[in-house]
């Protein structure tokens, strides 16, 4: 691979690292199921053996850090599927968490002494994926032909309706206490049984399921239907006039998304062995919403970064927070003005998280609405307004397509 | 029938507002009647104690759905003008009804209901007269901070900054006011009824009717006769074209937020007098009902959501007048569907192009 890369071209031949990362994107590029695999393992022993070095292992032990991982994976897991129909096929999906539902209850069913069923964990991963994609297209195909903004009421109606009929059926689900006692999977060859005491497994279950996840949604996004999606994004007429069924391909979009989100429920509820209805509200799906706009929407890599980084922040450094303030030893202290009192060691951080999240996902939409990891394609349609005049809307209209005033006036004339 | 985008017709006003008035309570006695029959035949209550039971759930379909109402204007009119669901409109109404629960409280304490009737009027227009303003421009300064430098970005931008505002607000409204129930005082004696045959009909119900009623006129009349009104509708059929004719696109934006926010608070007001707590989850579920009342009316349309609101109301209190009160959601959600799949344009709603 001696031959330069076409992006390079105009500019003086780079010398030292910054050829050596060239070269690396390229190979990467070249090799992408291969570099993911390769990357997720560096990762995964990054990940063993971090929490055994000083700064981590001082605020938990071993166990609690894969513990921690394997629960940041289901949220990584969710994370990269609601990018699939927020990132890649632009559709806003505010009910994300009934899917997260449907395939932690399928699991209930299906290994639990309350069902006295006990299937095999593995097969299990697919039937609760499966189950929840297709209810994914039971709600999408009726909605997906309407406008987008009908698409985001939908789902957070169902959303809200999901743990609302799961509690209200308490003959079926036993309402609010959930189903417990729920079946671990079965012991693997080589790690031994699954333990609430041991997380390890879940934790190289979990490593294994991002990373198959991540080379299929990296080849979907490279393939025939990921390019159609993007172009559903930009410009869905467009991409109906090139010959693209929007509604099918929305809909796959939409349906591989609530797959992703219930092959996430069935771990989780091998891993928690209790599902009640509580688990699943609102806060989930916004979390999750928020994980993918702070990652950068679209870009699969920055969108898993993202909630990983995302869920350690909320369940390990926010808890942690006060006592570190307290042993540095800041005092409490008044702001003058308003006569305030603070003392940093008792506010109750963890109270503020999902402000934090609302906060952090207005300002990123403001401010920098690709991400921290933005897709290259992805930036440069979200900044595009700014490339017009304010005053001059018209030319943004006829370059987006998608912004209001089009509506009365294309659709309304005959 | 005013809608947002098409131009209101003035022809004879009086005449159509009599006809209307009597659908109206003809559809009330349809209700009843409805109800009365339901009542007898699900619950086997014998017909002179259903009758009582149906007259006193429609005061209430009528008291509930006069929320509803007074909240999907709100989303209809900001739909209408910037064809944005403002998913934090409910929470804007949750805030409405946490400062009128503050206000009242203030004033009155710990006290019971006020008997004094002068005073009460005083009171309930104090709340109102402080509460509006406030939430109005509230919701103004939300669309000035937040979603007017989206306005030309992708259709998605604003949709998620829109569910961020309505989550900050809800956890905002958590950390003041901590988590559960925060009961507001009573003000409105209860033991004033207006007594029909056996049924004891709560004089608040009717005053709350009769207030988002005035409300409503007050709306329609704003928006059908002066200039700013005017200028709302043309922004909403054209904003280009409006703008061209010289209408300020900003000050009718914020105009319309700055009604819908006022509306809202009213509703809040209203909530707290009538169901005596406040809770910050409070907007989220409000918020979806009037939302599907505005989809139920066709959305942009104003009659119509109004209409829609208590349409709503009767159905959930139809669900929970049968006993079915723990699936009055699931109802609402299943009407919102069946609207957008089989009449997406909604019953009074006229058709906007459906582009990408």
């Amino acid at each position: 691979m001696t031959a330069q890369p076409a992006r390079n071209a105009p500019a003086p031949p780079p010398s030292g690292l910054r050829a050596g990362l060239n070269r690396l994107r390229d190979v990467s590029d070249k090799h992408r199921s291969s570099t993911i695999v390769v990357a997720m393992a560096i990762t995964t022993v990054l990940m063993y053996f971090l929490p055994i070095i000083p700064p981590l292992s001082v605020i938990q032990g071993r166990g609690i850090w894969y513990d921690a991982f394997a629960n940041a994976g289901v949220f990584v897991l969710l994370a990269m599927g609601l990018n699939v129909v927020i990132g890649m096929a632009g559709l806003l999906d505010l009910g994300y968490a009934a899917f997260f539902a449907i395939g932690a209850y399928t699991y209930a069913y299906s290994n639990s002494p309350f069902s006295h069923t006990d299937l095999p964990f593995f097969p299990m991963l697919f039937v609760g994926a499966a189950v929840a994609g297709i209810f994914g297209i039971l709600l999408g195909a009726p909605t997906l032909r309407l406008r987008g903004d009908y698409l985001a009421i939908m789902t957070l109606g169902f959303g809200e309706i999901v743990p609302i009929v799961f509690l209200n059926l308490d003959r079926f689900t036993q309402g609010t206490n959930g189903i417990s006692g729920i079946y671990r999977p079965e012991a693997l060859p080589l790690f031994g049984p699954f333990s609430a005491i041991s997380p390890f497994n879940y934790f190289i279950v979990m490593v294994v399921i991002v990373t198959i996840t991540m080379i299929l949604l990296y080849r979907l996004q490279d393939s025939r239907i990921g390019r159609a999606w993007n172009a559903i994004r930009e410009d869905e007429l467009a991409a109906a006039a090139n010959g693209i069924n929007t509604v099918t391909t929305k809909l796959l979009a939409f349906s591989l998304g609530a797959t992703t989100s219930g092959l996430a429920g069935v771990f989780n509820a091998s891993k928690l062995t209790i599902v009640s209805p509580d688990q699943f509200l609102f806060t989930v799906s916004f979390t999750v919403l928020a994980m993918v706009i702070l990652g950068g929407m679209g870009n699969i890599w920055g969108v898993a970064v993202g909630a990983f980084i995302v869920y350690n922040i909320q369940v390990v450094f926010l808890k942690s927070i006060n006592g570190v303030i307290e042993t540095l030893g800041i005092p409490a202290f008044n702001l003058p003005i308003v006569n305030l009192h603070i003392d940093l060691a008792k506010v109750p951080f963890v109270d503020y998280q999902f402000l934090l999240y609302g906060v952090a996902v207005v300002l990123m939409m403001l401010l920098r609405p690709e991400g921290l990891f933005p897709n290259q394609r992805r930036r440069q349609e979200l900044h595009i307004a700014e490339e017009f005049d304010d005053g001059e809307s018209g030319e943004i209209e006829g370059a987006m397509g998608a912004t209001p005033g089009a509506a009365a006036n294309g659709g309304g004339t005959p | 029938m005013t809608s947002l985008a098409s131009p209101a017709s003035a022809a004879r006003p009086i005449g159509r507002g009599l006809r209307f008035g009597g659908i109206a309570i003809g559809a009330i006695i349809g209700y009843t009647a409805v109800l009365w029959v339901f009542l007898q035949l699900w619950t086997g209550l014998p017909s002179g104690p259903a009758l009582t039971v149906a007259i006193q759930q429609t005061v209430n379909a009528l008291s509930i759905g006069s929320i509803y109402a007074l909240i999907a204007l709100g989303y209809t009119m900001v739909y209408g003008i910037i064809e944005l669901i403002n998913f934090a409109h409910g929470d804007i109404f949750m805030v409405g009804a946490f400062v009128s629960v503050i206000f009242i409280g203030g004033i009155m304490g710990q006290s019971g209901p006020v008997d004094n009737i002068p005073f009460l009027i005083i009171l309930i227009v104090g709340a109102l007269l402080f509460t509006m303003p406030i939430i109005g421009i509230l919701n103004v300064s939300i669309e000035r901070l937040v979603y007017r430098p989206l306005r030309n970005a992708p259709r998605l931008a604003p949709l998620i900054t829109a569910i961020g505002v309505s989550y900050i607000l809800q956890n905002v409204a958590l950390v003041v006011a901590g988590s559960g129930d925060r009961s507001a005082p009573q003000v409105f004696p209860l033991s004033w009824q207006l007594r029909i045959g056996d049924a004891s009909i709560s004089v608040l119900s009717i005053f709350i009717f009769v207030l988002a009623l005035t409300l409503m006129i007050g709306l329609q009349l704003f928006i059908s006769r002066s200039r700013l009104g005017r200028a709302m509708r043309a922004t909403a059929q054209d904003r280009e074209a409006a703008a061209l004719m010289g209408v300020d696109q900003n000050q009718t934006i914020a105009l319309t937020f700055l009604l819908g926010g006022m509306l809202a608070a009213a509703a809040g007001v209203v909530w707290g007098l009538r169901f005596g707590f406040v809770r910050q989850d409070l907007g989220f579920n409000a918020g979806l009902k009037a939302f599907t009342s505005a989809v139920l009316g066709g959305i942009g349309n104003i009659t119509g959501a109004a209409i829609g609101g208590f349409v709503i109301g009767f159905i959930e209190n139809f669900a929970s007048a049968l006993g079915f009160s723990r699936w009055s959601e699931f109802l609402v959600f299943m009407v919102l569907t069946f609207v957008l799949i089989f009449k997406p344009s909604g019953l009074f709603g006229f058709q906007t192009g459906d582009r990408a």
